[in-house]
């Protein structure tokens, strides 16, 4: 339990303390959504349609951004060499890695979007369902984005090939949270069955990428 | 958690990018005491180190830690390679804390490992501003917060000036003392009396 | 099979089969297209254009063949450790990907004169586009990292990834698809094909099939033969190197 709780603890601090990564990733966020209304129009009744969708595509990509930092510091400095030699197996060194970036991307990414909400007339009444699919979604962003990661370590251009693998596989992450906000919007479809697959999928991420990440990592070490 | 292990190799090879770098190698290091592997560049220093570590898999053979405990090999090696393991951003003294909290020793350990190599007062400085001297001292003082029977350091004397090497050499001669083992891979040669010398990279001329 | 472990014995079993597959393959193409576009009757609501059928449907069957063989010998470079199996993943990629290109190709060319757009969000189409998508990461993945070695275990564990969520994706594009109705589903494929057309359709997958074997089977020997050199280049180096270069 404490070497677990202690490089959770770790992963977060360095999150806060080395170069604003979070800020980053919520600054972009903000600038998706602020710059695409500039190319859709301020035509309120169509963006408050589509306002789910970017508000969601928007917060993937911010996600996918800081996905590099899951393992790349630890890999270039020759902590992951150590860390692989303590008594956490490599597994679970993944999930709390990713645990980590959850917690300092994916959470506040989620709690922002209400408020970038206002910006695309989506309904107030639909915020806190909002919010409930992006927590409940985010897991599976931040743990499929760490298998990612643990592909690309020390490759050139490895944050847009990080992208370009792991985006694909959130199609179903997208769908369901998506759809779970805009059944409650449109009616009369209830929210509940795409957001209980969306909890189901991230339940599954959350058990079986770290499995894949560790492959990756062990890979990566050799 | 102060075991006495000592550690044979039985015939490994090792391949690298497609190349066998050595192969059918054995050798055997008694607990007290330490190997040195010598050999130049590519010749499979760090690899031999990172097999140890389990960092890298066999490509034959195998192992054997006597007498035979619980713990998987990696679980009672202290890797000390090329890469000081140091975070910047934080300070020294939490470096070597999450070392400390992480491997298992305690936290009062952190201390004494400060003092090791006369860290002590950079203890709240950021890491960040370390020379890479001390950077070398503090991923060595990690051998200190918790304690695991098998050294394996990599060119440890690098960056390293001789007060601090005479103090890397006694710190090794402790542990030996103590019934740990040292493997150590070096270009350049150290006080500390190794029992066994390896030499890697000497069949390639042939 | 450790007959076909041996890159040697493999070479040797490849030339052997290569004739008489490329023989079939193009008897088999020979009776296909002649049944497609002659004996075959044109669709009373579609006409001639619903013989790209045959073409689009092989093409997309290939497509999830493709990725399934990846699949397989993915697991076949992580865990059996097959000296082969990361040759064969990766000279399938670019084969599987090119037939899924052609399907999303095909599919636009037969949507444009039913629906008067070239491209339709419906199920079918939209799953084997995300399927491309796959394919285009593991091929920059396969790009992106030099050693072989690894290459061939990154994109195994990529590709194992992917076919573990192809039937979750799949799954979710038909809920996405039933939630937002557009124009239905092309037909073929379900059961309402006209048993006429079933013939032709049968022997032009067939043939597209012993095609992407063909290819497949021609692709992995480039690729051990590329390797030998490469192997050969190393060693040459490793002399100089010796020799005091």
């Amino acid at each position: 339990m404490k070497p677990a709780l202690a490089l959770l603890r770790r992963d977060i601090s360095l999150a806060f303390r080395e170069g604003g990564a979070i800020g980053t990733a919520l600054g972009f966020y903000l600038m998706v959504v602020a710059i695409t209304p500039l190319g859709l129009g301020p035509d309120l009744n169509l963006l408050s349609r589509i306002a789910p969708g970017i508000l969601w595509v928007a917060l993937l990509l911010a996600a996918l951004l800081s996905a590099d930092r899951i393992f790349h510091n630890d890999y270039e400095d020759g902590t992951l060499d150590v860390l692989a030699t303590g008594p956490l197996p490599l597994p679970l060194v993944a999930a709390i890695k990713s645990l980590a970036h959850w917690i300092t991307t994916g959470v506040p990414l989620a709690l922002l979007a209400p408020v970038l909400g206002l910006l695309l007339n989506l309904p107030v009444e639909t915020s806190p369902l909002l919010v409930l699919t992006m927590l409940v979604g985010t897991p599976a962003v931040s743990f499929i984005a760490a298998i990612g990661a643990s592909l690309t370590l020390g490759l050139r251009r490895s944050g847009m090939l990080l992208a370009l693998l792991v985006l694909p596989l959130y199609v179903p992450v997208l769908i369901f949270g998506v759809g779970s906000v805009s059944a409650a919007i449109t009616g009369p479809a209830s929210p509940w069955p795409p957001l209980l697959m969306l909890t189901a999928f991230s339940l599954a991420s959350i058990v079986l990428a770290p499995l894949a990440a560790a492959a990756g990592l062990r890979n990566a070490m050799r | 958690m102060d075991q006495a292990v000592g550690i044979a190799a039985h015939s490994i090879s090792c391949q690298r990018g497609g190349r066998t770098l050595f192969k059918a190698l054995s050798f055997a290091v008694p607990s007290g005491e330490a190997l040195f592997v010598s050999g130049p560049n590519g010749a499979g220093k760090t690899s031999l180190l990172r097999m140890l570590a389990g960092l890298l898999p066999l490509a034959a053979g195998r192992f054997s830690v006597d007498p035979h405990v619980e713990a998987p090999l990696p679980e009672l090696c202290h890797y000390v390679g090329h890469a000081s393991a140091v975070k910047s951003a934080l300070s020294v003294e939490e470096n070597l804390a999450f070392w400390a909290d992480y491997l298992g020793g305690a936290r009062e350990a952190t201390d004494a490992a400060l003092d090791v190599f006369g860290l002590e007062p950079l203890a709240h400085l950021p890491a960040a501003l370390l020379s890479a001297g001390q950077r070398r001292k503090l991923a060595l003082s990690r051998l200190f917060v918790a304690k695991r029977p098998v050294w394996l350091l990599d060119e440890p004397s690098v960056s390293l000036d001789a007060a601090s090497v005479k103090l890397l050499d006694r710190a090794i001669a402790a542990h030996l003392k103590g019934g740990g083992i040292a493997i150590v891979a070096s270009h350049t040669p150290l006080k500390v009396k190794f029992s066994h010398q390896l030499a890697l990279g000497a069949e390639r001329a042939a | 099979m450790p007959s076909l472990a041996n890159p040697t014995r493999f070479l040797d079993l490849v030339g052997r089969i290569v004739p008489w597959l490329a023989l079939a393959t193009a008897a088999l193409f020979g009776v296909g297209l002649y049944l497609a576009l002659y004996v075959a009757p044109p669709d009373y609501q579609q006409g001639e254009t619903v013989r790209i059928m045959f073409i689009h449907v092989p093409a997309a069957w290939l497509a999830m063949f493709g990725y399934t063989l990846i699949a397989i010998a993915s697991l076949g470079t992580l865990i059996w450790r097959h000296p082969l199996a990361d040759v064969a993943a990766k000279t399938a990629v670019p084969i599987g990907a090119t037939f899924t290109f052609i399907a999303l190709v095909t599919g636009s060319l037969w949507g444009k004169p039913m629906w008067g757009t070239y491209w339709v969000w419906d199920a079918r189409l939209t799953s084997v586009l995300v399927l491309f998508l796959l394919y285009l990461g593991l091929m920059a993945l396969w790009q992106a990292i030099d050693e072989p070695g690894r290459a061939g275990r990154a994109a195994a564990i990529l590709a194992l990834v992917g076919a573990i969520n192809v039937p979750i994706i799949k799954f979710s594009v038909d809920w996405w698809n039933t939630l937002h109705q557009p124009a239905s589903v092309f037909r073929a494929g379900g059961s309402t094909i006209d048993p006429s057309l079933l013939t032709p359709l049968f022997v032009m997958a067939v043939a597209f099939t012993l095609l992407f074997v063909l290819l497949h089977l021609l692709a992995m020997r480039a690729e051990i033969l590329r390797r030998r050199v490469r192997a050969m280049q190393q060693s040459q180096v490793e002399h100089a190197t010796v020799a005091g270069a």
